[in-house]
């Protein structure tokens, strides 16, 4: 188990130094010169020179990416002489467009992500998982049928349309939440609350859907297999053939599907973010590329690489220990 | 002798499309204490309709006519939790492909458990007692450690013995084996009949065999029911349905028997 975990590990590593080449080959080598944007208008060819050199552009491609991996595991220095500057591990570079640490961003974002990704997990958790068993349950009745159709439908509609849609009427014309801000949970919780309820309920519904049709069907697979039968000939009570006989096998393969998208969202959510204005990854990666700000669109799509795969990584292992077959020699 | 279970004009209908199946008709059979009744007939005669309908497991649709009496008292119509107590305690299953029908996602032993503690108040230490006590009977090496092993662990063979322990920890009166040995090997199959039918002389259970193969039933059961279609086309003593078919279809049956040795079979 330790050396399989182990493996898994040192696959990942591999994995996100290809990303980190791939990616870094694309942003500053097929994007435009990042030094003839920072120097704006007033620019003369010695400025453009000058600015090269601080950021280490005019060295070969490969001394580059060198520095910018061996930044990112022992931290790098910018500059020289009195205008050194030390960019601590792990250095993901500065802001072509504020000069702020792009570590720095991401750290103050982060929990920005994080808070919009965990309370929509919960709310898709709890409304994916009860309406796909009260469906797979009362298969065919009234519930069922209401229930997928609006699924099926819920699950189709984009993201911006629900968000734009949730704040027109919750926020301008109902007036029953305030304009998102992003106030600190200590502060003042109810606002804080207030202000991710529209982002978790945007973000929930489409995984709701998904997660109740997935549920549903998982379910009612589960329901007809034979150990259920077997279950029954024993004399068990509904609720615990229900509870243990069918509930485990029916819901371990969501288990991954979960860590999957979870896992996705804390890589940011772009457009939910956007709309509501809060200043987590998302939105970070959405003004970046707007900027054309290099170093910051390389640090989310690492991010975001890093969350998928580490995700991947977690769902196996979780996976090993939940589905008794599935065990590593 | 007295009977254990009573079957009579027992008729299974299913609604269907084309209106209402009946895919059991008017069968009428009886289990002896300490007696082994086979059921035979091709696929889809309606034999586990038949034995699912003993345990008041029938798929959600079915009606049934008739009477069914356990220890004389009447199945037939009992809600769902007075079934319950009869299913594990009174009588019992086991299936044709033991794989399936044991829970990947528990141990054996959970599973064994599981099921005399729905019967018997206890601890589970004293349940963990009887699990392996029962794995021992049906002959499963180490006891103490394979209680504990997931069913994929185990061979085909030893599955379905599995499946046999926990069919009889609660000591029922009534066994019904649908097609227990049909998914096994030759020679597991010989081991499995082997030992149920041991077990069944042992401890003194009535037992229902059902299997398309009437050379098995000839040598474990005594009497003999067949079944084509649903109906029952012949009933009774073994020996003389055997020697004597008075049925075309219970002769086609014997003839398509390829010649076994019925030696080998115990
Ligand atoms: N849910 C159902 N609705 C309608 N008909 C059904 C249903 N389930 C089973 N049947 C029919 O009942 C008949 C008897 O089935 P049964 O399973 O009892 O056969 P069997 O004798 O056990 O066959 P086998 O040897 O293949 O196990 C079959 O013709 C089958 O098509
Ligand atoms: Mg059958």
């Amino acid at each position: 188990m330790a050396r399989y975990v182990a493996g898994r590990l040192a696959g990942l590593v591999v994995l996100l130094l290809l990303v980190c080449v791939f990616t870094y080959l694309i942003f500053f080598k097929l994007s435009p010169d990042p030094a003839l944007m920072i120097c704006g208008k007033t620019c003369t060819p010695d400025r453009v020179a000058q600015i090269r050199a601080s950021l280490g552009l005019d060295k070969p491609f490969l001394t580059q990416l060198g520095d910018y991996l061996s930044g990112l595991v022992v931290g790098r220095d910018y500059g020289s002489g009195p205008n050194l500057v030390r960019c601590p591990a792990p250095c993901l570079g500065y802001s072509f467009q504020s000069s702020q640490s792009v570590t720095q961003m991401i750290v103050d974002r982060l929990p920005v992500s994080a808070t919009v990704a965990v309370g929509a997990a919960v709310l898709w958790l709890i409304i994916g998982i009860a309406a796909g068993l009260l469906s797979a349950v009362k298969e065919g009745s009234w519930w069922d049928r209401t229930a997928m159709g609006l699924a099926l439908g819920g699950a189709s509609i984009p993201n911006y349309v629900l968000a734009l849609t949730l704040q027109y009427v919750l926020v301008v014309k109902l007036q029953i939440l305030p304009f998102p801000s992003a106030v600190p949970f200590s502060e003042d919780p109810l606002l804080w609350f207030q202000s991710y309820l529209m982002p978790w309920l945007v973000l929930a519904t489409g995984y709701a859907c998904l997660y109740a049709r997935l549920t549903r069907a998982n379910v009612i697979d589960t329901l007809a297999q034979n150990f259920m039968r077997t279950a029954r000939s024993k004399g068990l009570s509904p609720a615990l053939t229900m509870r243990r006989h069918a509930l485990r096998p029916a819901l371990t393969p969501i288990v991954t599907i979960f860590g999957m998208d979870f896992a996705a969202l804390l890589g940011g959510a772009l457009i939910t973010e956007t709309v509501f204005g809060l200043n987590g990854i998302g939105k970070m990666a959405a003004d970046s590329i707007a900027k054309n700000d290099q170093p910051v669109i390389m640090a989310v799509t690492l991010l975001a690489a890093f969350f998928v795969m580490a995700g991947n990584v977690v769902v196996d292992l979780l996976y090993t220990g939940l589905d008794p077959r599935v065990r590593v020699s | 002798m007295s009977e254990l279970l009573v079957v009579e004009d027992l008729t299974v209908t299913f609604p269907t499309s084309r209106g209402p199946v009946d895919v059991v008709k008017d069968v009428s059979f009886a289990v002896g204490r300490n007696e082994t009744v086979g059921i035979v007939g091709e696929s889809g005669s309606g034999k586990s309709m038949t034995s699912l309908a003993v345990m008041g497991l029938l798929p959600p649709g079915a009606t049934t006519r008739g009477s069914i009496r356990l220890d004389g008292a009447e199945l037939l119509g009992r809600p769902d939790r007075e079934m319950r107590r009869v299913r594990g305690e009174q009588a019992s299953m086991i299936f044709q492909d033991p794989l399936s029908s044991l829970n990947p996602y528990y141990t054996v032993g959970l599973q064994i458990e599981e099921m005399y503690r729905a019967h018997r108040r206890c601890s589970r230490k004293e349940a963990r007692a009887v699990v392996v006590e029962a794995l021992t009977q049906v002959g499963i090496p180490e006891p103490e450690r394979r209680a504990g092993y997931y069913p994929h662990q185990f061979s085909g063979g030893q599955r379905q013995r599995v499946m046999i322990a926990m069919a009889l920890v609660c000591s029922p009166a009534l066994l019904i084996a649908d097609e227990p040995t049909t998914a096994l090997d030759v020679t597991v199959q010989a081991q499995i009949l082997g030992l149920l039918a041991g077990l069944q002389r042992e401890t003194g259970t009535g037992m229902v065999f059902v299997t398309h193969d009437l050379a098995v039933i000839s040598s474990i059961a005594t009497r003999v029911l067949v079944m084509c279609r649903g109906e029952q086309v012949e009933y009774g003593d073994a020996e003389q349905v055997f020697a004597a078919p008075r049925h075309d279809y219970t002769r086609m049956l014997l003839e398509s028997i390829p010649r076994i040795d019925d030696e080998v079979v115990l």
